[in-house]
């Protein structure tokens, strides 16, 4: 049973990531792309006569529910099928991270960091709720996120898709090097 | 009920990046880090497999399972492309999550990335009520 809780390399994830981009299209020309689901929840519970938010956000209610296949698809991967052994993080990455005392165990995310209580930290709100917020702001500004831009839009070759994928990477890559070790020094 | 289809792909999709480690907060900070191949390799091999099943799609005329002929996604440059896709990669960094994985990171036991989700909405919903004295 071994190789049910084992991870998957990425040459196992990554062609299943890729083949949701022709299935759903198959499905009915729905298109990947998951940030568009924010746009909808707000369009839903608090449109506020915002432009944005005026529109037939039930047209595209498939959304809603392939989203909550994600939720069920990560309790299915992360807990019933949860790795018993820690991530196999590359040497400098744990020794990275051990800098901040942050504990290289088993599980997908940092318990230490990622906890109820740790909201009430500079550090955990700066982490949880001002990145989410950049998620949700840059993500409705760029019109696609990571599905949208990175695996839908470079699937179909869209040269501004390729734009925002090297957009996003650059964010990353930079606020890591450059801002992200102060805030954990936190 | 037709729309509970989509929740079985969605299903598979989310277990393939919870599987795959993608919705990782360790890996994200790995990818953005250079110090493995792990997320490299996940997107040097989703992207092709979308880019030829399309194209093979599109060479053979093909049509959606109800007969409808297939529209594949286009998208416009717009500067927020830029901008926006900037930002997003800020919180990416923090939170180890894109959109997808916020909702994986939540099923997987994660249940403060609730917060995170929530905050998610709010950039969204503030992105649409400032979006007239942002450039476009």
């Amino acid at each position: 049973m071994d190789f049910l809780l084992a991870p998957w390399p990425w040459y196992v994830a990554g062609p299943i990531i890729g083949l949701t981009v022709p299935l759903l299209l198959l499905m009915g020309n729905r298109k990947l792309g998951i940030s568009s689901t924010l746009r909808q929840i707000c369009a839903a519970c608090v449109p506020a006569r915002i432009p944005l938010f005026q529109y037939d956000w039930k047209k595209d209610s498939w959304n809603l529910f392939f989203v909550g296949g994600v939720l069920l698809g990560g309790f299915l991967g992360g807990v019933v099928l949860a790795n018993p052994k820690p991530v196999a993080l590359s040497g400098s990455t744990i020794a990275y991270i051990a800098q901040f005392n942050i504990a290289h165990e088993t599980g997908l995310m940092p318990a230490s960091l990622f906890a109820w209580q740790e909201l009430a930290t500079v550090k955990g709100w700066l982490l949880m709720v001002l990145g989410g917020f950049l998620v949700g702001f840059g993500t409705r500004y760029a019109r696609g996120c990571t599905s949208g831009h990175g695996i839908t839009g470079l699937s179909a070759l869209q040269w501004p898709s390729l734009l925002a994928t090297c957009s996003f990477f650059l964010g990353g890559i930079l606020f890591s090097r450059l801002i992200l070790p102060f805030i954990l020094a936190l | 009920m037709k729309n509970w289809k989509y929740a079985l792909v969605g299903m598979v999709f989310g277990l393939a990046l919870t599987k795959g480690e993608a919705i990782s907060w360790y890996r994200i900070q790995e990818m953005f880090r250079f110090e493995s191949f792990h997320m490299f390799g996940i997107f040097m091999t989703a992207i092709p497999t979308g880019a030829l099943t399309l194209w093979l799609l599109r060479k053979t005329n093909a049509k959606t399972f109800e007969g409808e002929p297939l529209v594949v996604p286009q998208k416009k440059y717009h500067h927020g492309i830029i901008i926006g896709s900037l930002i997003f990669g800020f919180g990416w960094a923090l939170t180890g999550a894109c959109p997808g994985p916020l909702y994986a990171q939540i099923g997987a036991g994660f249940s403060v990335v609730i917060v995170g989700l929530l905050a998610a909405l709010a950039g969204t919903w503030t992105f649409g009520r400032f979006q007239r004295f942002l450039p476009d």
